[in-house]
C-alpha cells in the first residue's frame, strides 16, 4: 500500500512530506508507548500513534520508519513538523481514533509489524 | 577505518533537544557506512542512554567509540544514581514521572532494550553520585 491510498482511506491531511506520497509501506504499528517501537520494530512500516512530541519523530528517526499517522485529529506544533521534515519522515494526521485508523487499514490488506519476542 | 570516538553532552529535562546526540551519531554512522542493523541498534542503545539522561540524570554525556571490529558506547551521569541496578534491569520496573510517561517514555523498558541489542552490557551506579551503562556492539 502507498502512502497515497492511507491518506485517503483514513481521510487524513498531510502536514509534510506529500512529495514522498508513492512511497509503499508493507506493515503497520501503533501505539503511543515510544519504548515499544524502540522494543518490537523490525522493518521498515508506518507508525500510527496519538503522541505529538520531538520524541515520535526521533524514535522514528531511530527505527528507520519514514511515516508516521497522527491520530484523534492531533497536530503537532511547527518544530515537531519541522524535525520530521529535517529527517524525510511523512507526517499527516486523521480525526479517525487509533482503534479505526488500525482497522480501515487492515480491512485494506495493510498487515500488522511482525515484531521480534524476547 | 581508523578509531573513531564521539563525544555528546547531554543535558537534564532538556526534552525537546532530547535525541539530538542520538541522531548525531547515526548520521556519523551511516556516513561512516556501517550495516544498517547495526546502525538500528546502536540507535536504540543511544537513544533510550540519552533518554534516561535527560530524564533520571543531572546531565551526563555519551561516549562512542567505533572500530573495524565493534562500536562501543558509554553513557555516564552524574545524579541520584540507581540503588538496585538488577531492579531496574526489570522490563516494567520505573522511577519515572507522569510527565515523561506523556512522552511516551517511563516503561521500564530502557535498560532492557538497550541490554538486549547489546553484545556486552555493563551497568554501574552509585547512589547520589553516578550512573554509567556501557554497551558494546559487534560490526559483523
Amino acid at each position: 500500500m502507498n502512502l497515497l491510498t492511507v491518506k485517503d482511506l483514513l481521510n487524513a491531511e498531510v502536514l509534510c512530506g506529500e512529495e514522498n506520497l508513492k512511497k509503499e509501506i508493507s506493515s503497520a504499528f501503533a501505539c503511543d508507548l515510544m519504548s515499544d517501537v524502540l522494543a518490537y520494530v523490525e522493518d521498515n512500516t508506518l507508525l500510527l500513534t496519538g503522541l505529538i512530541n520531538p520524541q515520535t519523530i526521533r524514535t522514528a528517526e531511530m527505527m528507520d520508519i519514514n511515516a508516521i499517522v497522527f491520530v484523534r485529529g492531533k497536530l503537532p506544533n511547527q518544530a515537531i513538523i519541522d524535525l520530521a521534515k529535517e529527517n524525510d519522515i511523512v507526517i499527516m494526521t486523521t480525526k479517525h481514533i487509533l482503534y479505526e485508523s488500525c482497522g480501515i487499514l487492515f480491512n485494506k490488506g495493510l498487515k500488522g509489524a511482525s515484531i521480534m519476542h524476547k | 577505518m581508523s578509531t573513531v570516538n564521539l563525544e555528546y553532552k547531554v543535558a537534564k529535562e532538556d526534552f525537546s533537544k532530547a535525541g539530538e546526540a542520538s541522531s548525531a551519531i547515526k548520521k556519523t554512522l551511516k556516513k561512516l557506512g556501517v550495516n544498517s542493523k547495526i546502525i538500528r541498534r546502536v540507535a536504540i542503545v543511544t537513544y533510550e542512554a540519552e533518554m534516561n539522561i535527560v530524564i533520571h540524570s543531572f546531565g551526563g554525556k555519551i561516549y562512542v567509540e567505533i572500530d573495524t571490529e565493534k562500536i562501543k558506547i558509554i553513557a555516564r551521569d552524574t545524579g541520584p544514581g540507581i540503588p538496585d541496578t538488577e531492579k531496574a534491569l526489570e522490563v516494567g520496573y520505573s522511577t519515572a514521572t507522569h510527565q515523561v510517561r506523556e512522552l511516551g517514555f517511563g516503561a521500564g523498558m530502557g535498560l532492557p532494550n538497550i541490554q538486549r541489542c547489546s553484545d556486552e552490557f555493563s551497568i554501574e551506579s552509585i547512589v547520589e553520585d553516578y550512573t554509567q551503562v556501557e554497551s558494546t556492539i559487534y560490526i559483523q
